[in-house]
């Protein structure tokens, strides 16, 4: 929440996962953390709560939803993202800055950002691996869905460079519609180049742009 | 009643734990071991005279017990 509000125009709110309701709000962001322990499987249990039904509804009438790490594996198991998060391929949590590259920077999520270009954010997860199966995968690439892929510092995507053994090097994807999106790295945790990177806030800037524009076309 | 469920990873689904484990049994004197898939064991207590238990255990089953996109799941033969 602090990131957001480090940047200039924004404001976030936490929101209790008990409460029902999320209308009064122009984007939603679902934090990292491990809900309920990930027991049973991650995510699998928060999202049943009470507020993943205003989660929902608000994705299904359009609007701007990101789901960060712990909130990436929610989305996955909620069925708004296709695809799930299993254990990483190493076995090890993983705890480090990597390397993504911009697939698709005619997002709502990454307008700010050059096709190729590349941003460095840290990821601290032990279950990020990201898996879809073959069909699932071709309709992704085919549809401009995986926003995000994990490369190294020339922006090649190679498996070295890939911290979890996700398929295809895939670090975010967004769905169909393009207005909920998932990844996970922490853009959070880089909005501030104190920090070790600021690449992160174009993450959070792009989302304050689209909203901008669909307030401008409304108006 | 007693009811049992197994959930275990989709036969694509990397399963490092498997493999470790895999790994480790080679290592301590079964090196015919050709593979190992780690899954879930659920043993699930229901209290006498519910409606519907099975069709109603079969969809949380799909939506809470096991990730259809990642696992498969059996509920055992039991006096259901």
């Amino acid at each position: 929440m602090g990131a957001v509000n480090s940047l200039a125009g924004l404001k976030a709110e936490y929101v209790w996962h008990q409460e029902d309701s999320l209308s009064e709000y122009d984007a939603i962001i679902l934090p990292g953390g491990f809900s309920y322990g990930d027991y049973l499987r991650c995510g699998a249990i928060a999202r049943f709560s009470p507020i993943m039904s205003a989660v929902i509804k608000e994705a299904a009438a359009g609007k701007l939803v990101i789901g960060i790490c712990n909130g990436f594996q929610i989305l996955c198991e909620a069925g708004l993202l296709p695809g799930a998060l299993v254990r990483n391929r190493s076995l090890r949590f993983v705890c480090e800055m990597v390397t993504v590259r911009v697939e698709v920077a005619a997002s709502a999520f990454t307008r700010g950002c050059a096709t190729g270009s590349l941003l460095r954010i840290p990821v601290a997860h032990g279950e990020g691996c990201y898996f879809a199966d073959e069909e699932t995968l071709r309709d992704l690439n085919g549809h401009q869905q995986v926003i995000l892929r994990y490369a190294d510092a020339h922006g090649k995507i190679v498996s070295s460079a890939n911290p979890n053994g996700s398929v295809e090097n895939i670090a975010g994807i967004c769905n169909r519609e393009g207005n909920v999106f998932g990844l996970m790295p922490h853009p959070d945790r880089a909005c501030d180049t104190r920090l070790g990177s600021g690449d992160g806030a174009t993450i959070f800037r792009s989302m304050a742009e689209t909203l901008e524009t669909l307030r401008a076309a409304a108006a | 009643m007693k009811v049992k469920v197994l959930v275990t990873p989709k036969a694509a689904v990397l399963d490092p734990q498997g493999a470790a484990v895999r790994d480790a049994m080679q290592h301590l004197g079964m090196p015919e071991v050709e593979s190992v898939r780690i899954g879930k064991y659920l043993e699930i207590e229901v209290g006498a005279g519910s409606a519907d238990v099975e069709s109603r255990l079969h969809g949380l089953c799909r939506d809470l017990l096991s990730n259809p996109v990642i696992e498969d799941y059996e509920i055992q033969p039991t006096n259901l």
